[in-house]
C-alpha cells in the first residue's frame, strides 16, 4: 500500500544515509584542499572573535580556526576510515578464525580478545602509540590495534552460529561444497553485521585518536589535528579566547555523533527482520 | 539396500552418565516404512540424525550397505526432513534457490506436492510452515535419495495437508523402492503409513 | 450464559516492507467472530502460520508495533481497551504460552511464578499451584533449563493459574509432546474449565481439540469459516462447511483423503470464496460474489453460500 504524501522509514532512513555520508565526505575533502590554508599564518589578524569574515574566530598566529577545523577533521576522518579499516579486517580474520579452527585455536584467541578488552583503551592507544614512535604511524597502530576485539567478538559467535545452523547442515548432506555454503549462506548473514560493526568503529577510532593527541602522545603538533588544535587552545581559554576550544571540540562532537548515527541506520536497513516496518 | 544403526551408543558432551541412546540397534532395508513412537525425550530426533550423518554415535557403528553412511560423498543417501522447516532452510535465500540447492528438481514432484510458481520468488519468512516443509520434501527427495527420515514430519500441519503430502509420499517411496523412518506421535497416522513399528 | 469474551468482526493487519522501501498491508485475521463462556473450552483451529498467535496477542493487548486491528473485543461485557487488558492481563486473563522458550532462562522457577510479587501468601499460593501440576517444591528452587520438556509445560500452566484467572489463553501448548504428556496437559485444562474459567484453546491439532473443546472454530485462510459444538465432529454429517468435512475426511482414522492445492494467504483471494479453489462442491458463483457471510445454521455457524449443498 502507498502512502500517500509522507515517506515511510526506510526512504528516510535511506536519505539520511546519503546525506550524512555526504556531508562527512565534504568535509573530508574540504580539508584536504585546505591542508595548505590552516598553517597560513597572519600576524595582522591575531585573536579575532568569530565574525562573519572568520566563522569560528583566529588564534594567537592569525590561524584562520574554521579551516584549520576542517583540516583537522579532515585528517580525523582520513585516520578513522584507515584504522576502522585495519581492525575491522583483523576482527574478520580473527573472529572467523577463532570460529573455525577448533577449540584450540577458539581458545587463544578468545583470551586475546579478553586481554585486549580488559585494558583500558586509552592506555592501550598510548602505549602502543609510543611503542611505534608516536606520529601518524604510532597512532595509526594504537588505534587499530586496539579496537578490533568487539567486532572479532561478534563474527565469531556470528560464525559458530551459523555452522550448527539447521540449513547449512542440510546443504552439506544435499552435496554442496563447503566454498558454495561460505558463499551462499554464510557471507549474506555476515555482511550487514560486519558493515555495521565498521561502521560503528569509526567514531570510536576517530575520538581516541584526538584525545591521544590531545594528551601529547599521538600527532605531532605541526599536524593541524583537532586533538593538537584542544590541546593548544587550553592554554587560552583562561584569557578568554573560549572560541578556540568551543567550535573544533563541537565539530569533533558532530561528526563522531553523524558516524554513530550513520551505523545505527546502516542497521536498521541492513537487518533482515527490518522487513516489519 | 539396507540402512542399519548396529548398537550406537550417543550422549551429549558432558552427559556420559545419561546417554541419550544405549547400544540401540535398528535396521531398515530398501521399500520398507518402519514407525517409531516413543515418548518425548526418548531420542527419536537424535536417532534420525544420527541416520543421517548429522551426528557421530561414540559407540557403535551406522552402515548403509555395510559402508558408514557418513563415507558417501555429494548427496548423501540418506536424507532426513525435520520437524521444523522454518530452520532449514536459509532465511535471507529466496525459495527457488533454496529448492535448486542440489540440482534442479523434477517439475513431477514439484507440482505434486503442490509448490506454486509464484512461492519460488519469495522469502522463507512469507510462508507458512506447511509451505515450507513442501520445500524441504522437495529438496529431499533427489533422484540419489533411498531412504528417507521423517522426524514428525505432519506434526505443525493441518490434516489436509498432512493427507496430502502423506499420500505423494507412500505413492514416490513405492515408486523408487525407498526405505523410511517414520516418526510420529499419531498411532493413526503410523498404522496408515508404515509397513512395521519398531520401539525405541 | 453471558460470555466472559466476546469478539466481534475482528481483522488484524500487518505492514511489511516488500524487497527495497515499498510498503505494504497483510492481512493476517479477517472478520473473526467468537464467543467463549465460563465453563467452556472453545478450540480455535488453523494451519500453523495461519496468524492464530496474533488472537491470542490481540486480546493481551500486545500486538506488535507494525499491526493495527478492527473490530471489536469485549471483555465481561465491556470494551477491552489496551489500557484495560494491561490491567487485567497476568490477573483475570492469563496466557500459557507456545513453549519453554518463554520462561527466563536465567530466573529460578519459583520467582517466575511469583512475578516479583512479595507477602500476601503468595508463596504458598505458588506451591499449590506447583503441587496441583504434580510438581513438588524443590522445582521452586530450579533453573528452566533443568526442567523437562513436560515439567516446563506444567510450570508454564502452573504460572498462569497462581491468580485463578478467568479467561486463559492456551496457545500451542502441547508441540512436541507425546499423546500422553498432551493429554494429561489437556486434562489440566478440562479442570480448569469445570472450575469456571473460560478457556481459548489455540491449535493447529484439530484431533487433539476435539478431545477436551465444547466448541471448535475453524480457520482457513484468515477466516474462520465454521464455528461448531465438538460434538458435530462425531461425523461429517454434522459438520457444515465443505472444508471442515474435509479436514475429518483427511483424518488418518477416516480414509486420510487429501485435497488439492493449498491454502491461499489471507487476502490474496480478493472475490469470492477462497477456499473455491480447493472446494469440491464449487458453483459459479462461489468466485462471483463480493462476500461470503458468515451465516448461522443448526446451532452453529458456517461461511459458505451453499452450505446445503455439502449436506
Amino acid at each position: 500500500m502507498k502512502t500517500a504524501g509522507r515517506m515511510n522509514r526506510r526512504q528516510s532512513t535511506l536519505i539520511f544515509l546519503v546525506c550524512a555520508a555526504g556531508v562527512l565526505a565534504v568535509v573530508m575533502i574540504m580539508g584536504i584542499a585546505l591542508e595548505d590554508a590552516a598553517l597560513e599564518t597572519d600576524f595582522s589578524r591575531t585573536n579575532l572573535a568569530p565574525c562573519p569574515e572568520y566563522l569560528f574566530g583566529t588564534d594567537w598566529m592569525g590561524r584562520d580556526m574554521f579551516v584549520r577545523t576542517l583540516a583537522g577533521l579532515s585528517l580525523s576522518i582520513r585516520i578513522g576510515i584507515l584504522t576502522a579499516a585495519v581492525s575491522a579486517v583483523m576482527a574478520l580474520l580473527l573472529g572467523t578464525a577463532a570460529a573455525m579452527l577448533g577449540s584450540r585455536a577458539d581458545a587463544v584467541i578468545s583470551w586475546v580478545i579478553d586481554l585486549v578488552m580488559g585494558i583500558p583503551h586509552i592506555l592501550l592507544v598510548m602505549l602502543i602509540s609510543i611503542a611505534c614512535g608516536r606520529g601518524f604511524a604510532g597512532v595509526v597502530a594504537g588505534v587499530s590495534l586496539s579496537h578490533w576485539p568487539s567486532l572479532a567478538r561478534v563474527i565469531r559467535g556470528e560464525v559458530l552460529q551459523l555452522k550448527q545452523a539447521p540449513y547449512i547442515l542440510a546443504a552439506e548432506k544435499l552435496g554442496a561444497s563447503r566454498i558454495a555454503n561460505v558463499r551462499r549462506h554464510m557471507i549474506p548473514h555476515l555482511l550487514p553485521q560486519f558493515l555495521t560493526g565498521t561502521i560503528l568503529l569509526f567514531p570510536h577510532a576517530i575520538l581516541h585518536e584526538a584525545s591521544v593527541t590531545f594528551l601529547g602522545f599521538g600527532l605531532s603538533s605541526e599536524q593541524p589535528a583537532i586533538g593538537v588544535i584542544l590541546s593548544e587552545s587550553m592554554q587560552y581559554l583562561t584569557t578568554g579566547r573560549w572560541w578556540l576550544a568551543l567550535f573544533p571540540g563541537l565539530c569533533l562532537v558532530a561528526v563522531v555523533i553523524l558516524f554513530a548515527l550513520l551505523g545505527e541506520r546502516a542497521r536498521m536497513l541492513l537487518d533482515p527482520s527490518s522487513v516489519h516496518e | 539396500m539396507i540402512l542399519e544403526a548396529k548398537s550406537i551408543t550417543f550422549y551429549y558432551r558432558g552427559r556420559k552418565k545419561s546417554p541419550v541412546l544405549n547400544n540401540y540397534s535398528i535396521s531398515i532395508r530398501s521399500g520398507e516404512r518402519v514407525g517409531l513412537k516413543a515418548p518425548s525425550g526418548r531420542g527419536k530426533t537424535t536417532l534420525c540424525r544420527l541416520l543421517a550423518g548429522y551426528e557421530k554415535p561414540q559407540s557403535g557403528k551406522i552402515l548403509l550397505d555395510g559402508k558408514p553412511v557418513t563415507a558417501y560423498r555429494g548427496v548423501c543417501p540418506v536424507q532426513m526432513v525435520w520437524q521444523h522447516p522454518e530452520t532449514v532452510v536459509d532465511p535471507l535465500l529466496r525459495l527457488g534457490e533454496t529448492l535448486a540447492e542440489a540440482g534442479p528438481v523434477d517439475e513431477r514432484i514439484r507440482g505434486a506436492l503442490h509448490i506454486e510458481e509464484g512461492w519460488l520468488s519469495r522469502f522463507p519468512a512469507e510462508l507458512s510452515g506447511g509451505e515450507l516443509q513442501r520445500f524441504c520434501l522437495a529438496r529431499a527427495l533427489h533422484p540419489e535419495t533411498k531412504f528417507l527420515l521423517c522426524d514428525e514430519i505432519s506434526a505443525m500441519l493441518d490434516l489436509v495437508t498432512q493427507a496430502q503430502i502423506w499420500k505423494f509420499l507412500l505413492e514416490e517411496a513405492e515408486k523408487r523402492g525407498m526405505g523410511m523412518l517414520v516418526v510420529s506421535h499419531s498411532d493413526g497416522l503410523l498404522e496408515k503409513v508404515c509397513t512395521r513399528i519398531a520401539a525405541i | 450464559m453471558k460470555p466472559i469474551l466476546e469478539i466481534e468482526h475482528l481483522s488484524i493487519y500487518f505492514t511489511q516492507y516488500d524487497r527495497g522501501i515499498r510498503k505494504r498491508q497483510l492481512p493476517v485475521i479477517r472478520d473473526l467472530s467468537l464467543k467463549i463462556c465460563p465453563g467452556q473450552v472453545t478450540a480455535v483451529v488453523g494451519a500453523s502460520g495461519s496468524g492464530k498467535s496474533l488472537l491470542a496477542h490481540a486480546i493481551l493487548g500486545i500486538l506488535p508495533y507494525n499491526s493495527h486491528m478492527d473490530g471489536v473485543i469485549r471483555y465481561d461485557g465491556e470494551e477491552l481497551t489496551g489500557k484495560r487488558a494491561e490491567q487485567l492481563r497476568g490477573r483475570e486473563i492469563s496466557l500459557i504460552p507456545q513453549g519453554v522458550n518463554y520462561l527466563d532462562p536465567l530466573m529460578k522457577v519459583g520467582a517466575q511464578i511469583r512475578k516479583g510479587r512479595k507477602g500476601g501468601g503468595i508463596r504458598e499460593k505458588c506451591r499449590q499451584a506447583l503441587k496441583r501440576y504434580g510438581l513438588g517444591e524443590e522445582t521452586e528452587e530450579m533453573f528452566p533449563f533443568e526442567l523437562s520438556g513436560g515439567m516446563a509445560r506444567r510450570v508454564l500452566i502452573a504460572s498462569a493459574v497462581t491468580e485463578s484467572p478467568r479467561l486463559i489463553i492456551a496457545d500451542e501448548p502441547t508441540p512436541g509432546l507425546d499423546v500422553k504428556a498432551a493429554s494429561r496437559i489437556l486434562g489440566h485444562f478440562r479442570e480448569l474449565a469445570d472450575a469456571g474459567a473460560g478457556m481459548l484453546f489455540i491449535t493447529h491439532d484439530l484431533e487433539l481439540a476435539l478431545t477436551i473443546a465444547d466448541r471448535v472454530a475453524v480457520f482457513y485462510a484468515g477466516e474462520t469459516i465454521e464455528e461448531a459444538a465438538a460434538a458435530d465432529f462425531q461425523e461429517a454429517r454434522g459438520l457444515r462447511h465443505p472444508f471442515t468435512k474435509a479436514l475429518w475426511n483427511a483424518m488418518p482414522e477416516h480414509g486420510f483423503i487429501p485435497l488439492k492445492g493449498a491454502q491461499p494467504y489471507p487476502g490474496t483471494v480478493r472475490k469470492g470464496c477462497p477456499f473455491a479453489e480447493q472446494c469440491d462442491r464449487r458453483r459459479p458463483d462461489c468466485k462471483e460474489a463480493e462476500e461470503v457471510p458468515l451465516r448461522e445454521l443448526r446451532g452453529g455457524r458456517v461461511r459458505c453460500l451453499h452450505p446445503e449443498a455439502a449436506e
